[in-house]
């Protein structure tokens, strides 16, 4: 492939880029326990939700491996280890500041590819305990999963169309005049809408819904849910940070420079999926897949070829 | 890496996936060795068009062919296994061999 | 160098796991068998120089792949593999015809005067690839489009059990349709 290290961050960004989305994702659960700290009336204070994520982890680290019956255990650690490794893929080509850690020319197309992995993952979670609950669990997202595909893929490449190009660094470049939101607000919320329901995240959390016992998850201990609960996080990080980019104008901004930008929009976005989700219950997944067919779908595609004649009258 | 290597696995792909369209009983196994087939054509197509007519854009037309061709295959394909499955609860060739001649 | 060692390892890895794809028993184990082939054919096809196209493969192929786990899970006997079982037939045949077809294609392969390369790559491919699609090749791609679209309704023909007779009742009167499993836009 034509890597096009054109804007590319230099080469010993590679390792710094999970620990950075880490330690970005570590603080983002921080702030969603202090959130739920607050909601259930208690004094937890900043300090006391930020150790939360550490402890939390190094509880797990130490846990006993839940062992089942019969476990296709290949497919059920392959499975949970796709998750964050999927996430870490599809944020090299997320332009941390102005560049990213790969500049790739099928940047858009790259990122769907490695986080439609999460299919395979999730499913390949549900499937390898050898449990009912889990695989109905990993069912469950594989049925949100062709719900939110294809609005999600029409989002981007409506993205992709106003700007001429499928490399992420040129989207951006394409919104120095107008961010992308104001032209394609349908494809907006659909990748928002899409982003979190990737990640199954409330209110698309069926897969791993409490109906079911944590339904994917039911099965995971230890290491396993350490890294299968960091692998979500992460993807709903890196899903959510992508729509700057994508049609928030990227790190463009007064005053601060161009990756405190980029930190100030995804949070302010991963911020309100943080609040939606303590304001709407859990969305069944048949209920989603017809809204997201019959309404969705057509509302993407009718974005598509507005933007497509606002491309056509620029004369591009 | 040159075009007799690259041609090389792409005929592996097609022979294991011609084994498994002859040998499998199962209709979606057996769908499975056609996907493999299609596999190897797609790696043939991009090897050839590197190392022949890299100029030209066929070589890339030609997979975006193949894609298709593969999408349609399954789809079809789960869909007659469906019907079949539903109206006789056959899920193997042997037991579909009503038109043989 | 660096891409000598991805063509080797990416080869192996394409051939070993699809022959994986008709030796595993588990029916889940089969599916990401073949996905994993895919995935090597895939970054095989990138290595090539064609990584648009490299990249819609690995895609589409692990949507393809995840939605084949359901349905061999759907039709198979022994989804697990947990009792295995031998569902062949003529396997004696088969292998047979399938060495004897990699031989002609190997003698082939090694044995043509392949012609010397003309040309270059164009710089942007996956524009070129756009170009060639939307003009001189459009009717390749208009007769994918309505290729797709034929299936798309031959498959939901096929395959699904009720019709609107059964949804709306016999003179499809009824206000609401009957459906086993509602949905959210009635």
């Amino acid at each position: 492939m034509d890597t096009g290290d054109r804007m590319a961050l230099p080469l010993w960004w590679v390792p710094l880029l999970p620990v950075l989305l880490i330690v970005v994702t570590a603080g983002v659960v921080a702030v969603d326990e202090a959130a739920a700290a607050r909601a259930r009336g208690a004094r937890e204070g900043l300090l006391g939700s930020a150790v939360v994520p550490l402890r939390e982890g190094a509880r797990l680290l130490v846990g006993q491996r839940r062992r089942t019956v019969a476990a296709d255990s290949v497919l059920w650690r392959i499975g949970g280890a796709t998750l964050p490794v999927a996430a870490l893929l599809a944020a090299a080509v997320v332009p941390l500041g102005s560049r990213p850690v790969a500049d790739l020319t099928d940047g858009v197309v790259w990122f769907n590819a490695m986080e439609v992995l999460a299919w395979a993952a999730v499913w390949m979670v549900g499937w390898g305990a050898n449990s009912a609950l889990s695989l109905v669990g990993g069912y469950r997202f594989v049925a949100q999963g062709l719900a939110y595909e294809l609005p999600h893929m029409f989002a981007l490449i409506t993205a992709a169309l106003a700007a001429g190009s499928l490399r992420v660094t040129d989207i951006v470049a394409a919104q120095q005049d107008l961010w992308f939101v104001v032209i394609m607000p349908v494809a907006f919320v659909a990748y928002l809408v899409s982003a979190v329901a990737m990640a199954f995240w409330g209110p698309f959390d069926a897969a791993v819904g409490r109906d079911l016992a944590g339904g994917a998850a039911a099965e995971l201990s230890g290491v396993d849910r350490l890294v299968f609960a960091g692998g979500r996080w992460l993807l709903l990080v890196v899903a959510v940070a992508m729509a700057v980019p994508l049609f928030l104008g990227g790190g463009a901004g007064p005053w601060l420079p161009a990756w405190g930008w980029v930190a100030v929009k995804a949070g302010a976005l991963l911020t309100s999926v943080l609040w939606l989700r303590r304001r709407f219950p859990t969305v069944r997944m048949d209920r989603f897949t017809e809204v997201s067919w019959v309404v969705l779908v057509p509302l993407t595609v009718a974005q598509a070829l507005v933007v497509a004649l606002v491309v056509l009258g620029r004369g591009m | 890496m040159s075009l007799q290597l690259f041609l090389l696995v792409a005929a592996g792909l097609f022979a294991i996936g011609l084994y498994g369209a002859l040998s499998q009983q199962s209709i979606v196994m057996l769908m499975m060795g056609l996907e493999l087939m299609l596999n190897g054509i797609i790696l043939a197509a991009a090897a050839l068009w590197y190392f022949l007519t890299p100029a030209g854009n066929d070589g890339p037309v030609l997979i975006v062919v193949v894609l298709t061709a593969m999408a349609i295959e399954m789809a079809a394909g789960f869909a007659v296994v469906t019907a079949i499955y539903r109206s006789r609860q056959v899920d193997v060739t042997d037991s579909a061999a009503d038109l043989r001649g | 160098m660096l891409a000598d060692v991805s063509f080797w390892v990416l080869g192996i890895v394409a051939v070993l796991s699809g022959f994986a794809v008709f030796r595993l028993n588990s029916m889940a184990r089969v599916t990401f068998a073949l996905l994993a082939s895919f995935l090597a054919v895939a970054g095989l096809v990138v290595l090539l120089g064609l990584g648009y196209l490299g990249v819609v493969t690995a895609l589409m192929m692990v949507i393809e792949m995840v939605v084949m786990a359901v349905f061999m899970i759907m039709y198979m006997m022994n989804p697990a593999g947990l009792m295995p079982m031998s569902m062949y037939h003529n396997k004696a045949g088969s292998m047979a015809i399938s060495v004897g077809t990699f031989a002609v294609l190997a003698v082939g392969i090694l044995l043509t005067d392949w012609p010397v390369r003309r040309g270059v790559p164009a710089p942007a491919q996956t524009y070129q690839l756009g170009l060639a699609l939307m003009g001189g090749q459009m009717l390749t791609m208009m007769t994918l489009g309505v290729t797709l679209f034929a299936t798309i309704v031959a498959t939901v023909v096929l395959s699904t059990g009720r019709g609107r007779y059964d949804r709306y009742g016999d003179d499809l009167a009824a206000p609401r349709a009957d459906d086993p499993a509602g949905g959210g836009v009635g």
